[in-house]
């Protein structure tokens, strides 16, 4: 690990001479430096204890002309302890033709639906970079041609994804897996063409007056594995299958209120379900006459999942409960503390996060993660050994 | 005041014109019986008037947050601004953030309204995630500077009532200083003190009275440069909190107008787009 973040800083600097003023490419983007520190040893025979350190780099070109906009944007993750956690990916590379009433982009982009916090249950095109983190909000790069049409009535999204990602995991010495490593390299698909099946999507996106409202639909590769154990239980192979899947989106605002609803259905892994988020964010604007702004969460979370062929999830009657204060300082100094709390079997998870800018480019963000109870659920016992604390140092430029 | 969105009038030209005519005849015979309000409204009604038909705007400025210590953090960013006609609807605007790198790309898109509150958008290049947000933080500061989000967005004509105080000298000219009070919800002032020149009828000062009525902030309009058709712009904004002793500056770039900005360019669903 020692020259790891010396060779990267030295890429870095490569990096930065090929920007190229005059032609009018911008160049920025980040590198950061991860330190995680695990509490305990690991229940899985190979599990790193102590001290996991790793570091990031993603560079982001960007040239806008004429209605026309192309953007380079690769990843580079290099972990001192897992194998599999050092990779690399594209998370944006396109080209986007825009007009006044339309868009086309072609290559590879990210896209986000939805309104909850909890849980991102309607956002489906990307698929997740769990190998990143466990909170589910690291996206891969998706290829994909996209048409979008603005109306007065709306906004109207088209998608091709022509080429599937497959979810990224830890490997033997990565904590917070499960007790065997998945191998990507034996993976299934129920869609002959594998990892080409041409998956596609669309979306519809409006608001009137204090509703915010989408509603989606995709068919293609489900983005989340079924992982079951080969003949001899020595790896997990995760299975892919095709699914359809309708989402719907809704945000009502009203005054520090906002209420929010993630909805989807289903059907492609096993019986067709129904999966929901529901709940609300109240703000306390300059809380007890002080410039922060206190924020409390509340979502309830459910899914009807086939436990017998749909990918398991810890998900299916859990209650999140978050608060947050935002200090509204120079530094933009943020708290978060977000508990999920599994209504069946009393096991719960609680997360920190806090973030504070120390320089004009420099941010520091530190989390912590705590299972309890985790032992009562047959997926979240996996992780029972494995809080961590994390501290993580980004240098933008 | 006028960061963010102009104001615009809320009469319609030709009312406008009976309103004039009959202001002109019913003052030249008793100017005296005008009250204090009336001439309140109608000296902040000039000011905004002289605005009108600036079609669409895009600038860019640096903010300068000052703490007590004297200690400096700085912020770029661009503003985008489209002139809506329809007099019960707000301006709209696009505030997009450059600098400091770590939120470069953030972007707040507002549909401002005369007393409904706003309909606003945050952009998150993070997660490249569009979230709409809340608007009754009307109080609260603005990333972290003595602008409120109330000082930093529309300031529509009819969001105040006016109360004439009396005439005074400001710099080389004479100012109308005009009370006015907020009629929206959540405003953290009891009521703000204007002074507006004679000649181009601009804004010059405003002083912040908080929630105790006690004096708060004092914000001073300097660098005022005329566009064609006779727009006014002040490019140098410096905020003063009395009570914390912490100053905001804004240094504005040059305007450009009529830049060809549409409806369409204020929609949330653009914002993934914004770089």
């Amino acid at each position: 690990m020692s020259n790891k973040p010396a060779l990267l800083m030295a890429a870095l600097v490569c990096l930065s001479h090929i920007n190229t003023a005059h032609s009018g490419i911008e160049f920025s983007g980040v590198i950061g430096f991860e330190s995680r520190w695990f509490a305990d040893s690991g229940q899985f025979s190979g599990q790193l204890d102590g001290l996991q350190n790793s570091a990031v780099l993603e560079p982001e070109w960007l040239l806008e002309k004429n209605s026309h906009q192309l953007a380079f944007i690769p990843f580079v993750r290099i972990d001192g302890r897992d194998n599999k956690r050092t990779h690399a990916d594209i998370r944006e590379a396109y080209w986007l033709y825009y007009q006044n009433d339309w868009e086309l982009l072609i290559g590879i982009n990210r896209e986000f639906w939805g309104v909850t916090e909890a849980r991102h249950l309607v956002n489906i095109v990307n698929q997740i970079d769990q190998v990143e983190d466990i909170d589910e909000e690291d996206y891969l790069g998706q290829p994909m041609i996209n048409l979008a049409l603005q109306k007065d009535y709306g906004r109207f999204s088209f998608y091709l994804l022509p080429l599937f990602r497959e979810r990224t995991f830890a490997g033997r010495p990565g904590r917070l897996r499960a007790s065997l490593v998945v191998d990507e390299d034996q993976a299934e698909y129920q869609s002959g063409a594998r990892a080409w099946h041409t998956d596609i999507a669309f979306r519809y996106a409006h608001f009137i007056g204090q509703w915010d409202i989408g509603a989606s639909y995709f068919y293609g590769t489900g983005r989340e594995p079924v992982l079951l154990p080969n003949a001899n239980r020595s790896v997990l192979i995760p299975r892919y299958d095709l699914i359809h899947q309708w989402g719907i989106d809704i945000q009502h605002t009203h005054e520090a209120w906002l209420w929010k609803f993630e909805g989807i259905i289903r059907k492609g892994q096993g019986n067709t379900f129904a999966a929901t988020v529901a709940g609300f964010e109240y703000t306390w604007f300059q809380f007890h006459q002080a410039d922060g702004d206190l924020g409390f969460l509340l979502e309830h979370l459910y899914d009807g999942r086939d436990r017998q062929n749909a990918p398991a999830s810890v998900l299916e009657n859990d209650l999140f409960v978050g608060m947050r204060y935002t200090f509204n300082d120079m530094q933009d100094t943020a708290l978060l503390a977000g508990s999920l709390i599994d209504l069946e079997d009393e096991s719960y998870s609680l997360r920190l996060e806090a973030e504070r800018r120390i320089s004009a480019s420099m941010k520091m963000q530190l989390e912590g993660q705590w299972f309890a109870n985790a032992g009562n659920n047959s997926l979240t016992r996996a992780f029972q050994n494995d809080d961590f604390i994390q501290l993580t140092i980004s240098q933008f430029f | 005041m006028h960061v963010v969105n102009r104001r615009k009038p809320a009469v319609t030209p030709g009312l406008m014109l009976c309103l004039c005519m009959l202001g002109g005849l019913y003052c030249s015979v008793s100017w005296c019986s005008q009250s204090p309000e009336e001439k309140g409204y109608q000296i902040a009604a000039r000011s905004d008037r002289s605005d009108r038909g600036f079609s669409d705007s895009v600038v860019e400025l640096d903010m300068v947050l000052r703490n007590s210590a004297g200690r400096q953090s700085a912020r770029t960013l661009r503003i985008k601004t489209l002139e809506v006609e329809n007099e019960h609807l707000g301006d709209k605007s696009l505030v997009i953030f450059d600098h400091p790198k770590d939120i470069k790309g953030a972007a707040l898109l507002s549909h401002a309204k005369i007393l409904e509150p706003d309909d606003q958008w945050l952009f998150l290049p993070a997660l490249k995630r569009v979230k709409r947000i809340s608007s009754s933080n009307k109080s609260g500061p603005f990333v972290g500077s003595e602008f409120a989000f109330e000082d930093f967005t529309a300031s529509e004509l009819n969001k105040y009532t006016y109360k004439w105080l009396g005439e005074q000298p400001c710099g080389e000219l004479t100012c109308d200083v005009v009370e006015r009070y907020p009629r929206y919800k959540n405003s953290g002032y009891t009521r703000q003190i204007s002074w507006l020149d004679q000649r181009v009828y601009q804004i010059r000062r405003l002083d912040f009275y908080d929630r105790k009525d006690t004096l708060l902030k004092t914000l001073e309009f300097d660098d005022y440069r005329e566009y064609a058709g006779g727009i006014w712009r002040a490019h140098r904004f410096s905020m003063r909190n009395h009570q914390t002793e912490k100053s905001t500056d804004l240094i504005y770039s040059d305007y450009r107008f009529k830049t060809g900005l549409t409806d369409n360019d204020f929609v949330k669903g653009m914002l993934k787009r914004v770089k």
